[in-house]
């Protein structure tokens, strides 16, 4: 078999990571940051989580390109989804002066 | 599995056809050319189901008063027109047909990945079919097959959130085809068979695929949070609670515009194969052709505001969707000067599907400058909502993808069935197609241009010239598209029996009988050819044949 | 001609389906196949994710006031609840990756424990949100949707409180719906694990299940800062945009 064994070891890291992830989201969501800072520090946790349990987790670090390729893809569709209407809701009232 | 030895064995005389008899045999078939079939007689049901429709609306429209139906009538019977043909029959017809059927074959395959999801999509399909019908005869839907909010949401009294139901259904039948399709050709190619050896027909399936993935979801939760709404009496898209309408629109055109080309993709793929191999020539660019539908299938998603040119969207988010809706256009018409090019110098033959695939060429490219013309906000705000925008959009569905199908029904035919079709009748039927389309879609561009808007059942007396030539070219179409089945199923029983490869061809497909055992192949192939690499016939026996070598070079035991 | 043939024909395995060449290639179109559901998953979601980032944009203060009226403590156990059971799960492929057949069974089990878990959990906040009658619309006969229960941050408009709460059922009750989907989906691998269907030759179904599980957690690492985190901040008195 040509697949890659993950060893428990990782994956123990791996869920202290996510856990300590989640108690400094906890902590950061309290604490009043300025301008957008909360949610940007919000999503980058929830990112780097969802990085580590797509990495190792769900084997993306071992697997071929193909797959990541597909899933990138995804992602970047979404964007796409988000970024062109996004395009009209924030250029609705540019004209109203 | 290679066999080796020195001496193969002859096809024998069996084939999916009649591998095993009996209802159960095909209802509980792994095999992807029954379900190819299967497909192929619901499609075709559903097709003149929806044509029923369409009739309906014709003859409704011969006078300009609004006599044969009432408008709360006429508002469901268009309705239902579109849900049928959209969902149920060009959604479908070519990936779930010919796409089921060749797919494995022309890739060198014994199935796809996963048989058992194919008949399960195929079930999916009949179920939300059977879903939909059940709510038409219930009373029907009258919102448009756009379902726009707030009507669809709060006002229509009609039978919305069953035949959304019937509908999300249906959408899984497309994601598991999509899906079934990029794992077989990602994994399942036989040696030999790079990327750049396929077919154009696979190719263009490919990124079909790619969009279904993408783009069927959306419409999916679309659609549930659509039924939702009426079901709680409030939501996202109701501005009681702060809620956008238009974000129904946006979230609805996100898959139905690339649902466009889901449609229009699989026919180009045909088109490729029949304008190459009737004019005896390799494709003029091939990698072009190749990267072309990959770039539709990527660029379709990025136009969907120019259907909401006048629903209140921001006028940059327009000026955006427009200028890349010209930019759509380039890989199309890339396509239409190779398929040209291809037929410059070719050894050109007019058997019938050449004849629906040239056609294709015409009417697409018709279809396609209307498209354009449509892209531009100022003309568009001008013919939006009359008959223009439904001339254009009946050109590339019916002159652009029902000209495929057709066409690659007729060229495959032998394939799957193991006979051949009359000749002179698939002329003749390419012929009243041909002709009954234009009559009845031509008038419609300048009805639409001169102000006549669509689903209305009255309009002034000064378009009733127009709607009456539509009419009568409604009907010749009609009977053109009835008689292909009635000579195909003729041929089935009483049509000429067909050899392997009855064109003389050099396409993988063409290396096995007609029709094909179940498992396509008697031996996996290894290809060593390119996609439209024609050769003497003698080159291009059916795989596995027997080739007698002599006994000094039989394998012996410890080789 | 014997040894040749013998040589040629090698007993296969007996999850091997035939029209594939191999083992290995079966696997990789299953699991190829299951990334490409999860891309439908992916775009499925994105929907309600769009929506919930449109109207966020649009009504920053009722949705922070409406956020803070979910139980963050509840939130925050799911969320660990969701990625322990993440970490067995990963424990449970590992164990039929190496062929440990009980180990295998038991981590699945502690998975489909922890998933159950969570739906439960989530059963007691939509029940107190019935209670406070924040169900919206008229899903609820009887039980129309008053903002009423709800503490409004200075500036805010009560009706739109409502959107809040329309779009956190939509998109945790879709993401409980794909739990139970998944619950129902272990069990099945379960049942054949217990079986002894999995080796570590054949066990690409456990994998794939995997993969969905995964999945389901990561919409949850998403759904949890979004929909709990919104405003704890300005709970204190800070600046409410965004």
């Amino acid at each position: 078999m040509s697949e890659h064994i993950v060893s428990v070891r990782i994956y123990f890291l791996i869920l202290l990571a996510l856990l300590v992830g989640t108690v400094l989201t906890v902590v950061a969501g309290k604490i009043d940051f300025p301008f957008h800072l909360n949610v940007i520090i919000a999503l980058t946790i929830a990112c780097v989580k969802a990085t580590l349990v797509i990495l190792y987790f769900m084997h993306m670090r071992y697997s071929k390109r193909l797959v990541w390729i597909i899933f990138v893809s995804a992602l970047f569709w979404m964007g796409l989804l988000f970024a062109l209407t996004l395009s009209d809701y924030t250029t609705r009232n540019w004209l109203s002066q | 599995m290679q066999q080796e030895g020195y001496e193969i064995p002859t096809p024998s005389k069996v084939n999916y056809i009649n591998a095993q008899y009996g209802l159960k045999s095909w209802l509980l078939t792994k095999d992807h050319k029954r379900i190819a079939l299967l497909y192929l007689g619901s499609v075709t049901a559903f097709f003149f189901f929806g044509g029923v429709y369409a009739m309906m609306i014709r003859i409704e429209l011969l006078t300009p008063r609004g006599d044969f139906l009432s408008s709360a009538t006429y508002n469901k019977v268009f309705t239902q027109h579109g849900i049928l043909m959209i969902f149920f029959f060009l959604i479908p017809a070519i990936p779930a047909t010919l796409g089921n059927f060749l797919v494995p074959m022309m890739i060198g395959a014994k199935d796809l990945a996963f048989p058992r999801i194919n008949l399960l999509s195929w079930y999916i399909y009949i179920l939300g079919g059977i879903i939909t019908i059940w709510a038409l005869l219930s009373g029907g839907v009258d919102t448009g097959w756009t379902f726009y909010a707030p009507y669809s949401t709060t006002f229509s009294n009609t039978y919305v959130v069953l035949t959304g139901l019937g509908i999300f259904i249906n959408g899984f039948s497309s994601i598991l085809t999509g899906l079934n399709f990029i794992v077989t050709i990602h994994t399942m190619r036989a040696p030999g068979m790079t990327w750049f050896r396929l077919p154009l027909f696979i190719w263009s399936h490919y990124a079909t695929s790619l969009i279904m993935i993408l783009g069927t979801p959306v419409i999916a939760i679309t659609i549930l949070l659509l039924a939702f709404e009426r079901l709680a009496r409030i939501g996202i898209f109701d501005p009681a609670i702060g809620g956008d309408p238009v974000l129904f629109q946006h979230l609805f055109w996100f898959y139905s515009h690339p649902a466009v080309y889901i449609m229009i993709l699989p026919s180009m793929g045909v088109i490729s194969e029949l304008i190459a191999n009737f004019s005896r020539k390799n494709i003029f660019g091939y990698k072009f052709v190749a990267f072309s539908s990959l770039a539709i299938a990527v660029f379709g998603f990025l136009v969907w505001g120019h259907h909401m040119f006048v629903s209140g969207q921001s006028v940059y988010a327009a000026m955006i969707f427009s200028f890349l809706s010209f930019a759509v256009a380039i890989p199309s018409a890339v396509k239409v000067f190779n398929w040209t090019a291809t037929l410059y110098k070719g050894s050109i033959s007019y058997d019938t599907p050449m004849l629906y695939g040239l056609g294709f060429i015409g009417l697409f490219l018709i279809g396609g400058m209307t498209g354009l013309f449509l892209a531009s906000i100022a003309v568009d705000v001008h013919v939006t909502d009359t008959y223009f925008v439904v001339a254009h959009f009946h050109y590339v569905m019916v002159g652009g993808t029902l000209m495929g199908y057709l066409g690659g029904l007729h060229y495959w035919w032998p394939k799957i069935s193991g006979r051949m079709y009359p000749e002179g009748w698939g002329r003749f039927a390419a012929l009243v197609v041909f002709v009954g389309f234009n009559l009845t879609f031509l008038p419609q561009f300048v009805a639409g241009y001169l102000g006549m808007p669509r689903r209305y059942h009255a309009y002034p007396p000064e378009f009733q010239v127009f709607n009456v030539l539509s009419s009568a070219g409604a009907t010749i179409l009609g009977i053109g598209t009835l008689i292909p089945v009635i000579y195909l199923v003729w041929s089935m029983r009483y049509g000429r029996h067909a050899e392997a490869n009855p064109w003389h061809l050099p396409g993988l497909e063409w290396r096995t009988p007609s029709p094909p055992p179940t498992e396509n192949f008697i031996v996996s192939p290894v290809v060593t050819w390119e996609a439209y690499e024609f050769a003497p016939p003698e080159e291009m026996e059916v795989v596995g044949t027997t080739h007698h070598r002599p006994l000094e070079d039989a394998p012996v035991a410890g080789d | 001609m014997a040894e040749s043939v013998t040589a040629e024909h090698e007993v296969h395995h007996p999850a091997l389906q035939h029209h594939f060449e191999n083992l290995e290639q079966q696997r990789e179109a299953g699991t190829l196949g299951m990334w490409i559901f999860l891309v439908t998953e992916i775009m499925f979601f994105s929907a309600m994710f769009f929506a919930y980032t449109l109207y966020r944009y649009k009504f920053p203060l009722e949705f922070a006031s409406a956020s803070n009226h979910l139980s963050l403590k509840l939130g925050a156990i799911n969320t660990v609840v969701l990625i322990v059971s993440s970490f067995t799960m990963a424990f449970a492929v590992y164990n039929a990756q190496v062929g440990r057949q009980r180990r295998l069974v038991i981590s699945l089990i502690l998975t489909i424990v922890l998933g159950l878990t969570f739906l439960g959990i989530k059963a007691v906040e939509y029940h107190d949100k019935y209670k406070d009658n924040l169900i919206p619309g008229q899903l609820i006969p009887g039980h129309k949707y008053s903002p009423a229960t709800i503490h409004l941050l200075p500036g805010a408009s009560p009706q739109y409180t409502e959107m809040f709460y329309w779009i956190y059922f939509a998109m945790t009750g879709m993401h409980a719906l794909h739990m139970v989907i998944g619950v129902g989906l272990l069990s099945v691998i379960l049942f054949f694990s217990i079986r002894g269907r999995y080796d570590p030759e054949y066990h690409n179904p456990v994998e794939v299940s995997g993969l969905y599980w995964h999945f389901v957690d990561l919409i949850w690492i998403f759904l949890f800062p979004l929909l709990y985190l919104l405003g704890r901040h300005i709970e204190h008195g800070g600046t409410p945009l965004h």
